[in-house]
């Protein structure tokens, strides 16, 4: 990999529990730079547990999570994440994508034009002076994704960036993912729409009750799932009971 | 009673001298108290709220029971601090506004902290994921969460300012409701009622009154505008 990257991601036997049953269970996998990852599973499978402990945000009960190079506490991140309900500041649309960019240590000068090209890649700039609270769910979801942008992360977690969007606007999200792709960024993406998974990844981690059932290439996945729950999965006989 | 009441009103629009020096220093002693108690418990608020260290709950619970705190005990206690053989006696500020700001600013402290950590507290667990996922350390956290909060902790800056334009105990003993000196709105009303002079007694209170109405207008105008404008 390339000099200072952060990638591989290296997970040993990590397990999250809160009490009860693990909500990830046993999980170990590497997650290189390059393909984008599709998390799939259904509802309370652990998709979004399995981002944050990547992410950092959870800290595994057990097990290991480690990035090639660790992150420095302080220094700027160069991983972001957009979450299933994204969190606005009481501020502008322009300035919630500001913020992001001084909490990474980007100067003042150079702010200004990040955000505009950020604020554009999602189709927003009309909108960057209007209170960012007051935006639609799909607008909040579409500002998220260009803070997110605006700061040119090495990896991206994406936890279902289209769900409450009409399908243009998720068809323009899915370019503007694209466009990350081609810029070099790594997506780990959970999503409920299989044919976005189609489209836009590369790889599908699969789970299920919290453990990682599959692991396979997008087509291979859809065309022969290995496992019985997968195969139910896409047949759309969730075994949610 | 309505022969009181005429002479009441004549006061307050001829602008009597006497209750405008009144209203003027309860102003000036009530809103130095809210300015310091501001000061120092916004940032105590939201230190608490993202703070993780040992025996946060029990500050928690002792701070919100500060609230409730009997003015005449605040003033009690920062009478005995600084009467002449008190530990601070030699400053020589008893009986004077200076007193009186200090006695109201211990009451409302604790009334700003504990709301602005509560209000801070709520916003901390709306945002601390999406903050952490930035990278903003905790520092930088609880300037971001005093920003979002700014209008809550606008009306609780305000909730402060009502409690001390009204409370009588702390500033009756500490200051001594000497004429001319230490006399505000709560102190004169005590006293004007107990000897008969009623004119100035009412009059005060209904500026008193008026004002904690603008008070918590303003308040909840704030927090309403707030909410359309910013979501
Ligand atoms: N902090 C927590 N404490 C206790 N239980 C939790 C916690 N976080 C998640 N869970 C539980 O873990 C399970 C997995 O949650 P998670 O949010 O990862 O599901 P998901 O796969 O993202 O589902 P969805 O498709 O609905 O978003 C759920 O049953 C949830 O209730
Ligand atoms: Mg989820």
């Amino acid at each position: 990999m390339n000099q200072g990257s952060i990638l591989p991601l290296r997970l040993a036997e990590v397990s999250f529990t809160v009490g009860g049953p693990a909500i990830i269970d046993r999980v170990s996998l590497e997650i290189d730079a390059g393909p984008s990852t599709i998390i799939l599973g259904a509802n309370g499978a652990g998709k979004s547990v399995l981002m944050r402990l990547m992410h950092g945000l959870l800290a595994p009960s057990s097990g290991r999570i480690e990035w090639s190079s660790p992150e420095r506490p302080g220094a700027p991140r160069k991983q972001a994440m957009v979450f299933q309900r994204p969190v606005m500041l009481r501020r502008s649309a322009y300035a919630n994508v500001a913020y992001a960019l001084k909490i990474a240590g980007i100067l003042e000068p150079r702010r200004g034009a990040l955000v505009r090209e950020a604020l554009d890649s999602v189709g927003l700039s009309h909108l960057a002076r209007r209170p960012a609270r007051v935006l639609s769910g799909g607008e909040q979801q579409r500002l998220a994704l260009a803070r997110a942008w605006a700061l040119h992360p090495e990896v991206l977690f994406l936890d279902e960036p289209t769900a409450s969007l009409d399908p243009s606007a998720t068809r323009e999200i899915e370019s503007v993912i694209k466009a990350f792709d081609a810029a070099g960024t790594k997506v780990v993406m959970a999503t409920h729409n299989l044919g976005q998974a189609r489209r836009l990844g590369d790889e599908i981690l699969f789970l299920d009750q919290g453990r990682l059932v599959e692991r396979a290439p997008v087509v291979e996945f859809f065309a022969r799932p290995k496992s019985e729950q997968a195969a139910a999965f896409i047949k759309g006989e969730l075994p949610w009971t | 009673m309505s022969e009181a009441l005429t002479a009441a009103v004549e006061m307050l629009v001829r602008l009597d001298p006497k209750l405008v020096e009144i209203v003027l220093l309860s102003l000036r002693v009530s809103l130095s108290a809210v300015a310091i108690s501001a000061l120092l418990g916004l940032p105590v608020g939201a230190a608490i709220a993202v703070g993780r260290f040992p025996g946060r709950q029990t500050v928690i619970v002792l701070l919100n029971a500060l609230m409730g705190l009997p003015p005449v005990v605040v003033g009690l206690l920062v009478y005995l601090l600084l009467s002449r053989a008190g530990p601070l006696g030699a400053l020589g500020i008893l009986f004077t506004p200076l007193a009186m700001v200090v006695a109201q600013s211990i009451l409302i402290l604790p009334i700003i902290a504990a709301l602005s950590r509560q209000a801070i507290d709520d916003a901390w667990r709306e945002y601390e994921e999406q903050l952490r996922s930035l990278g903003a350390r905790r520092m930088n956290a609880a300037l971001t969460l005093l920003w979002d909060t700014r209008f809550s902790l606008l009306t609780t800056i305000l909730a402060g300012f009502g409690r001390a334009a009204a409370e009588v105990g702390a500033v009756m003993i500490v200051g001594g409701n000497i004429d001319g000196v230490t006399r505000v709105m709560t102190t004169a009303i005590a006293l004007e009622t107990s000897k008969g002079d009623l004119p100035l007694a009412l009059g005060l209170g209904m500026i008193l009154i008026a004002i904690v109405i603008a008070v918590n207008a303003a308040a909840y105008l704030t927090k309403e505008l707030a909410q359309r404008r910013y979501g």
